[in-house]
């Protein structure tokens, strides 16, 4: 099994060295994002807004974490297709366990290569120490992770099934989720009868957490919970959700048709 | 005794909806044969080989490879074959060292450099190691995908129109190999083309498909003479006109 998960994940890193469009993908749109909050921030600083709107920068760093490891897994399968050689994947002794594995580790490099980027940019350039309160913030982005994991095996398995007209939602499934999770402002800031859908996205626990860990030093055992709990229900799904959909697409023979027709 | 078939086939079905794409279809493969499944398009080819290799579940029937069920042991089997397609390419990203090394280790082989360089070597592309595979021109390209299909010695070996895009000098080159490799390691291989020049000279039996029902099986020469068709290639052009083995055999 290691050496399968291994070489899958070779090939992904592969890519990436070769392929100038994925290595932007790590650094050009991450670090632009972070610019855009940061001058923000700066500017609503400058106007004597208090001072907790740095955490526009933790959100920005926070957010990458979940974009960049749902985008790694979803990206590779899509690449796979795009490059008709995702037949020859599917034609070798690989579980799709195995698949899965390797690109939710390539989903974890991609966001600890993003995140480490961004954290020194902005200590550089706007003095927003991610550290500040030591490694307390690990576990929510360790949380954070997992829900990309399981966003991105959610949206493999519609890529799988629709083909092309699911490849949208690569991009457009995490900003779905953004306005909901409470990343740039608190929850209480969203009408009252959105808060209990946010309440059911780990990553609004996350980003709560985080501006309560930046405000307090310390985190709220209840929200790193709740997040963590909420993580394993979707991995779960996901995972029930992928293997419902791969059934569906070998009994219509859409596997066969990527590619081979 | 006769010893059991490699590739096994009995009574399969696949229907897509209300489209049956294979319809009762029955036949074996003997170790060591080149097996041509023919027919014209949307005969059904693509979806048994899909069947076959398990990319697709089929309605009814059985299929067993090396022995065993595909639906339960479909990982036992694709470790022991392998499978090249027209229309399926290694990553146009990455060296040819790189895509061989890849495909090598989900095979589970550790150390394949000497493996890739013969096999390089073998479909006459050596030196591209290092190249892009994108780099290639569609008849190396081909043949990469003829080396990644041999990089696991497979016992059984799934090729859908590998020829397709080569000129006919490499296309003979390519087909010298592969009756080189069949003989020399008794490869079974399951092969389609829409060429029956080349049908004719490569395969030992071919099934001919049309609507998802096999219509003719035998020799090559068998199989014309049973139609009483001029050649191999009149019989396809009759079955895809005609449809079925009847209207075959009237309008002869």
């Amino acid at each position: 099994m290691g050496m399968r998960v291994t070489a899958l994940l070779m090939r992904y890193l592969y890519l990436y060295r070769r392929s100038v469009a994925r290595a932007m993908a790590i650094v050009f749109w991450p670090v632009v994002d972070l610019l855009v909050w940061g001058f923000v921030t700066a500017y609503l600083q400058r106007i004597a807004v208090p001072e907790p709107i740095l955490f526009l920068l933790g959100g920005v760093i926070f957010w990458d974490v979940f974009y960049s490891s749902a985008q790694a897994i979803t990206l590779s399968v899509t690449e796979e297709i795009w490059g008709r050689n995702i037949l020859n994947i599917f034609v070798a002794p690989v579980r799709v366990s195995e698949l899965m594995l390797a690109t939710c580790l390539l989903g974890g490099l991609r966001a600890l290569a993003s995140t480490t980027l961004l954290s020194i940019l902005a200590w550089i350039l706007y003095a927003f120490h991610v550290t500040a309160v030591g490694f307390v913030l690990a576990p929510f982005l360790a949380s954070l992770l997992l829900f990309g994991w399981a966003m991105g095996i959610f949206t493999m398995a519609l890529i799988l099934r629709y083909g092309q007209a699911a490849e949208a939602l690569i991009w457009g499934m995490p900003f779905l989720i953004q306005p909901l999770s409470a990343v740039f402002y608190p929850l209480s800031v969203l009408p009252a009868w959105l808060q209990p859908i946010a309440r059911g996205i780990p990553s609004t626990y996350v980003f709560e957490g985080m501006r309560s860990a930046l405000r307090q030093g310390t985190v709220d055992p209840r929200l790193l919970f709740g997040a963590f709990a909420l993580d394993l229900a979707y991995l779960a799904a996901a995972a029930v959700f992928f293997a419902w959909m791969l059934e569906k697409v070998r009994e219509r023979g859409y596997l066969g048709r990527l590619g081979l027709e | 005794m006769t010893a059991e078939p490699v590739i096994e086939v009995r009574d399969l079905t696949k229907r897509f909806g209300r489209v049956t794409a294979v319809d009762g279809l029955s036949f074996g493969v003997e170790r060591g044969q080149i097996f041509g499944l023919l027919g014209p398009n949307g005969a059904g080819k693509t979806t048994t080989i899909q069947l076959l290799l398990g990319l697709t579940t089929p309605t009814s029937g059985r299929i067993r490879v090396l022995g065993l069920d595909v639906a339960r042991h479909r990982r036992a089997i694709l470790q022991r074959s392998n499978f090249s397609s027209a229309y399926v390419s290694l990553p146009s990203n990455l060296t040819v060292a790189e895509n061989l090394t890849v495909f090598a280790r989900l095979y589970g082989m550790r150390r394949p450099r000497h493996r890739i360089g013969e096999l390089l070597g073998l479909f006459e592309i050596p030196g591209v190691e290092r190249s892009l595979t994108g780099a290639l021109s569609s008849g190396q390209m081909t043949r990469l995908n003829l080396c990644k299909a041999f990089l696991n010695d497979p016992e059984v070996l799934f090729l859908d129109e590998p020829t397709a895009s080569l000129d006919p000098d490499i296309a003979d080159k390519v087909r010298t190999v592969l009756r080189r490799i069949q003989r020399e390691r008794g490869v079974t291989i399951l092969y389609t083309s829409h060429n029956m020049r080349e049908v004719e000279i490569l395969c030992d039996r071919v099934l001919f498909l049309s609507k998802g029902r096999a219509v003719r099986e035998g020799t090559p020469g068998d199989v014309v003479a049973q139609s009483q068709a001029g050649s191999l290639e009149e019989l396809f052009i009759a079955i895809a006109r005609d449809g079925d083995l009847r209207s075959v055999e009237e309008s002869s």
